[in-house]
């Protein structure tokens, strides 16, 4: 994976000691809040309801053990022993106290990792597919992408003062896992007529108060403009984006209000006008970050099949996780693992300091040092041997993240929501814990199999519900949380936004609501492969409106 | 008839720590929100939240909320929102000011 060069050790901790000294600043009273606020943000610190909350990046969701220990150092030192896995593919810690955060961004640097651009207007955290580099499916590996892009964004003196933030997904596959199409821009890798790879552009997609799906503004960018033409998007989002209302600042509005013709056309000719080969990135530097993510030397030698399949038969938990938590790699004998932090009845996202020394134990052994974190809130093991499998397994089930849900009902996407954030309007988690009891047997799981529900506790959307197969957003209807439900939202190369299904349902009214929806979907189904998605598509809303509502029935 | 004034409260969070804490009559900060002074009125409202805006240098982000009367004859919060940051977080109650008692 990628590894620090020595401008950016140095400039990281440059960063830290600012920052120390901007904390120091602001106790002894020469700061005020307004001054530092700005501050303490662009170094990922928040003020949530309860505490502070410190966010940290994880580039691409890409970690090796070393890196996954100390978070857990610090989830055990300066917080309460755990931490919170994002959609954004980061990881926020709930309770930092001030004068403790220099040192924990210090504790960052020395594993290569910090907290810089998670928070305010500038280009955030570059996100990609989390299968990135194993997938059996991939065209090349988006994490060398993501990374140049880390390095062309940060501190970039041109894109410090966005009119807003502005967020980039890469995938490097077709099957899209990184929900590119809800990003200011998405890249998806495809290969022109000749085969070489390059990019389809994706503009303007976005969730928050007016969700859209992005656009694609380039359908083939060889791999070598990439810069150039971001360059040149960027631009005339800086120059042409709003800046006067702060919800209509967003590239989405932008495309929407001028369409996307128009954009296409300043944006090319922008491109057009651009010194390219100066904004371009130097061949040797695109080498130098490839080599990082060159593939580990994979044992390719045959699986003892029969041994492996003995164990799924004699254990059924087993077979459960081997039918449901893997995906295919691109080399035959080796696995992706998915590890789900979705135990059921607990909080989407949340590992405690132990967990994830296990995880990291695991990825040494068994992993190639490698780990992911997914914008669905798992953890993954890219590179497993499939006859280590059920040594995996058996250390994962000891410490409850062995939970055989990975794309099923229960693999729950829920942001913090008002039991921790300052913005909310109303819970997520207890919501996400509600549903998942109610459909805790893992066989009902599979009969259902996948459907995806992803809460939101406001209407900032970090649940991503709008792309939820069935998305729930918390609201505030008079002093009592009140939840909106909409249908039919997906966050693939197919992405579309839910539709409000009607009035929104009382705390309480979700799970019955969620029961009833599913028996619906069960009986309505043609096949017992049509998943809940398909079968939204071929009838439409009204059956599954009136299984929600069932008030609305009775009355027509 | 104007509507009737809501009693307040000034809130905030701890510089140090970020824990929420309370104005007082006295003009210190408490971590218990029945300790909390209770303005009337916008008058008496406008003027706690000055006297809270004058201690940047103890808390951060001072705000009026809406407070009812609990039991006790202590202000409670009246909104869900301030509920649960008297609490913690509601999935964990080992953590937060819940788990220490002070709820
Ligand atoms: S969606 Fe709203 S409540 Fe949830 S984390 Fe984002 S800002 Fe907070």
């Amino acid at each position: 994976m990628y590894r620090y060069d020595e401008f950016d050790a140095q400039f990281v901790r440059e960063r830290v000691k600012q920052f120390r000294a901007q904390v120091d600043r602001r106790i002894n009273g020469s700061l005020t809040e307004d001054e530092f606020k700005p501050l303490r943000l662009q170094n990922g610190l928040y003020l949530q309801l309860h505490a502070y909350m410190l966010r940290v990046a994880i580039p691409y969701g890409t970690l090796n053990g070393k890196q996954m220990r100390q978070l857990a150092v610090i989830a055990e030192k300066w917080d309460k022993g755990y931490g919170h896995f994002t959609t954004r593919q980061n990881i926020q810690y709930n309770w930092p106290k001030l004068p403790d955060v220099a040192d924990i961004l210090d504790a960052l640097a020395d594993v290569e990792m910090h907290a810089i651009q998670t928070s305010g207007n500038c280009i955030r955290n570059v996100t990609a597919d989390h299968f990135a580099g194993a997938a059996a499916d991939e065209i090349e590996d988006p994490r060398p992408t993501a990374e140049l892009l880390r390095q062309w964004s940060t501190a970039h003196p041109e894109f410090a003062f966005l009119p807003r933030k502005f967020k980039i997904a890469v995938t490097g596959s077709p099957n899209d896992r990184a929900v590119t199409k809800a990003h200011d821009i998405g890249l998806r890798m495809i290969r022109d007529a000749s085969g070489a790879p390059g990019y389809e552009v994706i503009v303007g997609g976005g969730m928050g108060r007016t969700p859209m799906v992005g656009k694609v503004i380039r359908e083939f960018l060889p791999k070598a403009d990439l810069l150039p033409y971001l360059e040149a998007i960027m631009r005339v989002y800086n120059l042409y984006g709003r800046r006067d209302n702060k919800y209509k600042a967003r590239i989405k509005i932008l495309v929407h209000e001028e369409s996307l013709q128009e954009v296409r056309a300043r944006v090319e000719e922008e491109f057009a006008a651009m010194d390219g080969p100066a904004v371009a990135a130097d061949p040797a530097e695109v080498a130098r970050i490839e080599s990082y993510f060159a593939a580990p030397k994979l044992d390719s030698r045959p699986v003892r099949e029969a041994a492996l399949a003995a164990a799924r038969s004699t254990d059924p938990d087993f077979d459960a996780w081997m039918a449901v938590n893997l995906a295919e790699h691109h080399d035959a004998s080796h696995a992706i693992v998915t590890i789900s932090l979705k135990p059921i009845g607990g909080a989407p996202g949340d590992a405690s300091a132990e967990q994830m020394r296990l995880v990291a134990d695991l990825a040494e052994r068994y992993s190639h040092d490698e780990i992911r974190v997914s914008h669905e809130q798992n953890l993954v093991l890219p590179h497993v041997r499939r006859d280590d499998l059920p040594a995996i397994y058996a250390a994962l089930a000891k410490a409850d993240l062995a939970t055989a849900n990975s794309g099923l009902i229960s693999d729950i996407i829920a942001c913090p929501g008002l039991d921790y954030c300052a913005l909310a309007t109303a819970r997520s988690i207890p919501v996400a814990q509600d549903i998942s009891r109610r459909f805790a047997s893992p066989a009902l799981q599979r009969k259902i199999g996948e459907l995806k529900i992803k809460i939101s506790g406001c209407i900032n959307a970090c649940g991503h519900h709008h792309v939820g197969h069935i998305g729930i957003l918390g609201l505030d209807k008079a002093g009592k949380e009140n939840y909106q439900i909409t249908l039919g939202g997906d966050a693939t190369e197919t992405a579309a936004i839910g539709e409000r299904a009607g009035r929104g349902l009382d705390a309480e009214e979700v799970g019955p609501a969620m029961e009833r929806l599913v028996a619906a979907y069960l009986d309505l189904r043609e096949t017992q492969d049509e998943t809940f998605l398909e079968a939204y598509r071929r009838i439409g809303q009204a059956p599954f409106k009136s299984a929600l509502y069932p008030e609305a029935r009775d009355a027509a | 008839m104007p509507k009737p004034f809501t009693p307040q409260v000034v809130t905030a969070n701890d510089l140090f720590d970020g824990d929420v804490v309370y104005l007082t009559a006295a003009h210190g900060w408490s971590r218990e929100h029945g300790d909390a002074a209770v303005a009337g009125n916008e008058e008496a409202a406008t003027a706690l939240l000055a006297a809270a805006t004058e201690q940047p240098g103890k808390i951060v982000g001072p705000y009026l909320a809406d407070s009812a009367i609990g039991a006790d004859g202590r202000p409670a919060p009246a909104h869900y929102r301030e509920a649960i940051r008297t609490l913690g977080p509601s999935n964990r109650t080992d953590l937060g000011k819940q788990a220490e008692g002070a709820a």
